[in-house]
């Protein structure tokens, strides 16, 4: 119990330190909040004696969405890559958390491929919902994107000592529910995490929050719980989400939960409109709205830095 | 004499307006289409949530939503392709019963038609 404590203090501190440093994670009444991109490139970053390495995460690209705010889903997840390609620090890997595609098509998966390409950088998957509406419910997606993976397409890989998991919460949706795991993929994560040491950091990505941001608009995933449950004993936990299109964060236990903006168009604060259906913003207001997440892990650290920055500018 | 006239008059009148709508009734049953009702579907909800119809209607569901939707009946029975803005999708309910249906898109989203003789 005492070393609990003491681990969570130790690790807000270092939290703390870290933000002292002026680069990436602050914390305020418990919960961490990410600063601007340029601002934390401004500042001297301390090095640590191991290299740190960083990933970005790419979100509901929607390609094929061509309506009120964003005529042109393409052109936006084009500017998102190249904002990927202008960091300073070119990140080992792309995750993009899913709704590849508006409607499953497989020229929108192709366009989003090849533009994919041009940032040189392996991706990784899954699917959102709007990638699982071919007839076969997902299989074009799971072809080009889910080669090798389990089930509707979840998978786990180490990098660099941190153990990511990809999980599926779109698949086989339950009327009036919301995201769901099932038990064939519960199952699956509890052997995935079996063998590994409660130290090993673990990033675990989905499309759907895997906590509940707004149940009367489906915001969250039923059987998330189980999930979590599995994760509780490892110290470092990051669950990084897009499906809302805006960013959301809370830290619960050594959990911390964050949301990616799009790259296609913003979606509504929780219950702020009569629908979660793309948020009218003009022109001019919409790449502040739209954005990329950088996520830094530095060894020794608790928490995984995570950056969010904007298509603007 | 007068009124007997008048009685006459009515009965056939009433016969003649009887004959009327039988043929009515048979030309309906011939060619007119069978009862259809609508279902609009509108910031992520469908309208109505709760429609009853009678056995043989053609229910048509209306996508006006920018974000595509589909509907997909709890028990199989029927199921949409993706519905992108404005598309339709229509289905036949032959037979009473009460059919609970959802988008497989966003779950939450609801709805039942009932059919009723």
């Amino acid at each position: 119990m005492l070393d609990e404590m003491d681990n969570d203090r130790r690790g807000f501190l270092k939290c703390m330190a870290w933000a002292g440093t002026g680069s990436l994670f602050a914390f305020s009444g418990g919960v961490g909040s990410s600063i601007g991109l340029d601002a934390a490139l401004a500042a001297p970053v301390r090095r640590s004696t191991t290299s740190p390495f960083t990933f970005v995460q790419l979100s509901d690209s929607h390609i094929g969405f061509n309506k009120p705010p964003n005529a042109d889903a393409r052109a936006t997840f084009r500017g998102a890559i190249a904002k990927v390609k202008a960091l300073p620090v070119q990140p080992d890997f792309i995750i993009h958390t899913g709704d590849v595609s508006q409607l499953s098509r497989d020229e929108e998966f192709d366009d989003a491929e090849q533009m994919l390409k041009a940032a040189g950088l392996p991706v990784f998957f899954v699917p959102g919902e709007h990638d699982m509406l071919d007839p076969d419910g997902g299989k074009l997606f799971l072809d080009r994107f889910g080669k090798g993976t389990k089930g509707a397409g979840w998978y786990s890989f180490d990098h660099r000592g941190v153990h990511f998991v990809a999980l599926v919460n779109v698949a086989d949706l339950k009327p009036g529910g919301m995201g769901n795991l099932g038990a064939d993929q519960l199952k699956w994560l509890r052997a995935d995490l079996a063998g590994r040491s409660s130290s090993t950091p673990i990033v675990v990505f989905a499309h759907i929050p895997l906590w509940t941001v707004y149940a009367d608009w489906g915001w969250g995933t039923d059987d998330a719980a189980e999930a979590l449950k599995l994760l509780a004993r490892f110290g470092s936990v990051t669950v990084l989400n897009g499906h809302i299109h805006q960013i959301t964060q809370k830290i619960e236990g050594r959990i911390a939960f964050h949301t990616a903006r799009s790259t296609a168009f913003p979606q509504p604060a929780p219950g702020t409109a009569p629908s979660p259906g793309p948020l009218k913003v003009p022109p001019e207001q919409l790449h502040s709205m739209l954005g990329i997440t950088d996520a830094m892990f530095v060894r020794g650290h608790d928490r995984i830095a995570l950056i969010d920055s904007t298509l603007s500018a | 004499m007068t009124r007997g006239f008048k009685m006459l008059t009515f009965q056939a009148a009433s016969l003649a307006a009887g004959a009327v709508l039988m043929s009515t009734i048979s030309a309906m049953t011939k060619a007119a289409p069978a009862p259809a009702a609508a279902v609009s579907i509108d910031n992520f909800t469908f309208k109505a949530p709760v429609l009853t119809v009678k056995p043989g209607t053609m229910v048509t569901w209306t996508n006006g939503d920018d974000i595509p939707h589909t509907v997909v009946a709890k028990d199989g029975a029927f199921k949409s392709k993706v519905l992108d803005t404005g598309d339709r999708f229509s289905f036949t309910f032959a037979k009473p019963g009460q059919f609970g249906y959802f988008c497989s898109l966003h779950p939450h989203m609801t709805g039942t038609i009932i059919v009723k003789a």
